[in-house]
């Protein structure tokens, strides 16, 4: 009995471990490939780990070959802006369709969500469409602007809202809290993990975001780092190892946001201390 | 603060859950809301926080009208039946947080929660969260949570119901002193006729959302006001004796048996319930009111008990230890002046 446990534990653990590696590999290709000289990395059978891993020669090529500092930039402006009015429209929409009472409030909320269905894809011509009349094409608000507010993610909020008792809600009211002072000092602190998560989705979603990027940006300054690794292709001719440096610069912000906010969303699933 | 109510109702929808409601609590009372689950007890209770408002009729703080008024202006604590704690905050803070809101400086709002937690026992957990807290602990956060913007009215939704019996006796007895000791007016839900019966000054039974009785506890088990009342208090529960009015006597309905009443206002064939609680009754020999026959005797802690078939009805009566008989024998019984009462069958009033 025991011994058959471990077996099937092994098991277990060697399925786990094999679609560990397949997802770190492609990483571990493009942060080591950065590292690498080019004669490292054009031999074969191919060099799998670097010589000499503070080898920056190919950050600094692909810095000087293409203003990417000046892309990061945008990129950290154009993030930190979506993410911030985002999380604060979001949690102020998840509070009033949670909690505050008004006519209509159911039927708001399912036109919303039934919004979701259309793709994205479908909301671009529209978009577009929009900012071009409000003279803002190729400028950085216009990146943030269509990404103030998402329906899904008022929508998960406001699920989250929702499994925290009424009792505390009056508790605070009868203590003498305002509906503004219970969202900031009770409702989201509970709601933390839940925040951090939806934050950290629309940062990624933010920093990555392509399509959209490249139908309203037209100058090289307003690019994002996306776009500019994209263009960086062409731009630096087509040196891989310069592109994997790029690349890597581009993932970099993105994991170790990660790896903070992991806490944070580990402990979502555990939220304890509120009963009934 | 005395709190007065005039002609409260509530209605959602159609249902009616409480019905024309009037009373008066008395400055530095406790007084416990009583009645079955659904009766309507919670909703008064969030009506005089302000978190319900009212159908119609009035809420009275003293001589200001406060019907209408939010309920962070109303200066009321409210301990709900799961506490409500905030989650997130230390103990300290939970107690501080109506201070908080008020802008009170930090040092001061803290010196004031530990003053607090002191009172209500606490004060060694003071940078714990809820959560790593027993329930009587939380409990009695959430008590010092409501008294410390030094409410006018203390209300409290069933907040034992969430204990183990020890840990309720415990705190009633906590709630009492606390209560006694700051002199709030308070006003204390429970469906448990026996913690009502034990702390508070005075009861208010409920049922259906109407009132039934408003007494001291003694009163109301002394006298209550009809049948719902009568079988509500007790335990073991009275008894119920069926029969009918003839001739200034009250006859069991199978005619079995027969006692006189000198009952003034009993109508000639009127169908009365005699209401005997259990510690009314006597068996002894020679002078008796009925004959039964002893159908089972039982142990409830050092209290010895029997069942006893009267016709075709059983009741329930103690038994004193030196007054020997077995099961099945026939005894005679006595009953007592106190602890016995007539109801109108149809109406449930006490005649
Ligand atoms: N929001 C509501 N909508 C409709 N009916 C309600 C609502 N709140 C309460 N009721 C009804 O009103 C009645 C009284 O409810 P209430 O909560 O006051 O009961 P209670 O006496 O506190 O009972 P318990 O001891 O179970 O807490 C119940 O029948 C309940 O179903
Ligand atoms: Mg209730």
């Amino acid at each position: 009995m025991k011994n058959n446990d471990a077996v099937k534990k092994f098991f277990i653990y060697l399925i786990l471990a094999l679609g560990g590696i397949i997802m770190i590999f492609p990483f571990y290709w493009m942060i080591s490939g950065s590292f690498k000289t080019a004669a490292e990395y054009n031999s074969f059978p191919p060099v799998w780990i670097p010589g000499n891993w503070l080898n920056f020669d190919n950050f600094t090529k692909a810095f000087e070959q293409a203003p990417l500092m000046k892309y990061f930039l945008n990129s950290c402006i154009v993030t930190f802006s979506s993410v911030t009015i985002n999380g604060f429209i979001t949690i102020l929409a998840a509070f009033g369709f949670s909690r505050l009472k008004f006519k209509g409030k159911e039927a708001v909320f399912a036109l919303l969500v039934a919004f979701m269905m259309v793709p994205f894809e479908m909301q671009v011509i529209t978009n577009y469409q929009t900012v071009a009349r409000l003279n803002l094409i190729d400028t950085l608000p216009v990146l943030v602007i269509p990404f103030t507010s998402s329906i899904f993610y008022t929508y998960i909020l406001k699920g989250f809202f929702d499994t925290v008792p009424d009792s505390l809600y009056y508790s605070a009211r009868i203590d003498g809290a305002s509906n503004w002072k219970y969202l900031w000092r009770v409702m989201v602190p509970i709601a933390r993990p839940s925040l951090v998560t939806i934050m950290l989705l629309n940062a990624i979603a933010s920093w990555n975001s392509f399509m959209w990027v490249q139908l309203v940006i037209n100058s090289d300054r307003n690019r994002t780092i996306p776009l500019g690794i994209f263009a960086f292709v062409s731009d630096a001719g087509s040196d891989p190892k310069l592109q994997l440096a790029a690349a890597t610069i581009a993932v970099l912000p993105m994991i170790i946001l990660f790896l903070f906010a992991r806490k944070y969303i580990v402990s979502g699933v555990s939220r304890g201390g509120i009963k009934g | 603060m005395q709190v007065k109510i005039e002609h409260l109702t509530k209605r959602f929808g159609d249902f009616t859950a409480v019905e024309d409601f009037n009373m008066v609590f008395d400055d530095g009372k406790l007084v416990a809301l009583l009645g079955p689950s659904g009766c309507g007890k919670s909703t008064i209770l969030n009506m005089l926080s302000g978190i319900l408002p009212s159908t119609s009729g009035k809420i009275y703080f003293d001589e200001t009208d406060v019907t209408n008024v939010p309920p962070q202006d109303r200066g009321v604590g409210l301990v709900f039946q799961n506490y409500a704690l905030y989650p997130h905050m230390s103990v300290l803070e939970n107690i501080a947080f109506p201070l908080e809101i008020k802008k009170v400086p930090k040092e001061e709002r803290n010196k004031k929660a530990e003053e607090m937690a002191r009172l209500v026992h606490v004060d060694q957990y003071l940078h714990r969260k809820p959560k790593e807290l027993s329930g009587g602990q939380q409990q009695r956060v959430a008590i010092a949570r409501a008294l410390i913007k030094q409410p006018r009215l203390l209300l409290l939704d069933e907040p034992l119901s969430n204990l183990d019996a020890r840990l309720r006796l415990e705190m009633r007895e906590e709630i009492r002193r606390i209560q006694l000791e700051t002199g709030v007016t308070t006003v204390f839900v429970t469906h448990d006729q026996e913690e009502a019966m034990s702390i508070s000054d005075k009861i208010v039974l409920m049922k259906n959302g109407v009132l039934q009785q408003e007494a001291g506890p003694q009163e109301l088990y002394d006298n209550p006001a009809n049948l719902f009342v009568a079988n509500f208090l007790g335990n073991p529960p009275i008894n119920n004796l069926n029969g009918y009015i003839k001739d200034g006597y009250f006859v069991l309905e199978d005619e079995s048996g027969k006692i006189k009443i000198n009952n003034p206002n009993v109508k000639e064939g009127q169908q009365v319930v005699m209401g005997i609680r259990a510690e009314s009754v006597a068996i002894k020999d020679g002078d008796h009111d009925f004959e039964a026959t002893v159908k089972q005797r039982y142990t409830m802690g050092k209290e010895e008990l029997a069942f006893l078939n009267i016709g075709n009805q059983t009741i329930r009566v103690y038994l004193s230890s030196d007054y020997e008989f077995k099961e099945g024998e026939t005894v005679f019984v006595k009953l007592r002046d106190k602890g016995v009462f007539l109801f109108d069958k149809e109406t449930g009033v006490q005649i």
